[in-house]
């Protein structure tokens, strides 16, 4: 009877240390977003304004109130592609680190690698080149060869002639 | 005679190879180009047709109740376009000279005074037309399409339309005082 109360009693504290973790995680995910959540946004955002400075790290005040936009947003909910997509409305796709894949955009992608490629396949063939010369075909006829032993036969004559 | 091992000749990159690399390249530069000289272009300037756009307009900024405006229906009215933003510190200075000449102007019908907020936030948007007691049409620059379409190249700049839709006049940075922008205005509107 007593081993029965015993491991009752056992059995609600974990239950209740149960509930308790498990509220605190409720409690978190409901917070406020840190800091952390709103760079881990801005940095794949760019100031649209300053050129070529990522939100996160932007000391303007332009800045730090989209920061706080994003704060905003993100304790509403929002997902992290609904806030870029909302910056993409209100100032345009170049603020996007990476360039939408629509429409022209896809040559930023697909150019350097084709281009990297060709260029390997170059210098692959050039190196292949300058290892092995290619051997030259074998003649097709004795009427190439003559000109040449003749020439050679008509030269060593005359070299002796000279001796 | 000793023997020699010659090369043959080693076969090139096919032609139709060749054309498609130079049309890439000569395509891609083009459009280097293309995208250089549009930079270069600078603002629009006086004497330009300003095609006709779209302006969505904050809530309490509206026109005659409507809750966008559209550049062309603006037709046979002079048209001062202000590009400005809650962050702009210079925009402030002339803030309270440009709703200063719009009320001078507001009741003849002959101006309208349209404010482009350029890529700021609404909540801070308001409170800035709030603080300068700003009542003309204004609204935010979605996408930065009005913007781009003057080619600004800050705030704040205001550009003047005549009657007939073409640029007549660019401020660049602030107005220094009501008399300042009624002297634009005023000869406009007497055309």
């Amino acid at each position: 009877m007593q081993r029965i109360l015993r491991n009752t009693r056992i059995a609600i504290l974990l239950i209740l240390v149960l509930a308790g973790l498990l509220a605190g995680r409720a409690i978190a995910q409901g917070g406020f977003p840190t800091d952390d959540d709103v760079n881990a946004v801005a940095k794949q955002l760019y100031c649209p304004v300053c050129e070529n400075t990522p939100l996160d790290v932007c000391p303007t005040q332009a800045c730090a109130q989209w920061r706080d936009q994003i704060r905003l947003q993100l304790s509403q909910g929002w997902t992290e592609a609904q806030i870029k997509q909302y910056f993409v409305d209100n100032y345009g796709a170049r603020v996007l680190d990476e360039p939408p894949r629509q429409g022209l955009n896809w040559l930023v992608y697909i150019v350097p690698p084709v281009v990297i490629l060709i260029g390997v396949v170059f210098v692959f063939s050039a190196m292949r080149a300058w290892k092995k010369p290619v051997k030259a075909a074998p003649a097709q006829g004795p009427s190439t060869e003559a000109p040449a032993d003749d020439y050679v036969a008509r030269l060593e004559e005359e070299i002796k002639k000279r001796n | 005679m000793t023997e020699t091992t010659e090369i043959a000749p080693r076969r090139g990159v096919p032609l139709w190879a060749q054309i498609i690399i130079w049309v890439a390249l000569i395509g891609l530069l083009a459009m280097v180009g293309v995208t250089l000289s549009k930079r270069q272009q600078g603002n629009v300037q006086p004497g330009a047709a300003i095609p006709s756009f779209t302006l969505p307009l904050f809530k309490g900024y509206e026109y005659q109740g409507k809750t966008e405006v559209n550049l062309s229906e603006f037709s046979g009215k002079v048209v001062v376009i202000n590009f400005w933003a809650s962050w702009c510190k210079p925009c402030e200075q002339e803030a309270a000279e440009l709703q200063g000449a719009w009320v001078s102007y507001q009741l003849s019908g002959d101006v309208v005074f349209l404010g482009v907020d350029y890529v700021d936030t609404e909540p801070e948007a308001r409170v800035y037309l709030e603080k300068y007691g700003i009542t003309f049409p204004n609204g935010p620059d979605m996408g930065t399409r009005v913007s781009q379409l003057f080619r600004i190249s800050g705030v704040p700049e205001t550009y003047f339309i005549d009657k007939t839709g073409v640029l007549r006049f660019v401020q660049i940075g602030p107005f220094s005082s009501v008399q300042a922008i009624k002297s634009v205005i005023d000869p406009l509107v007497a055309e």
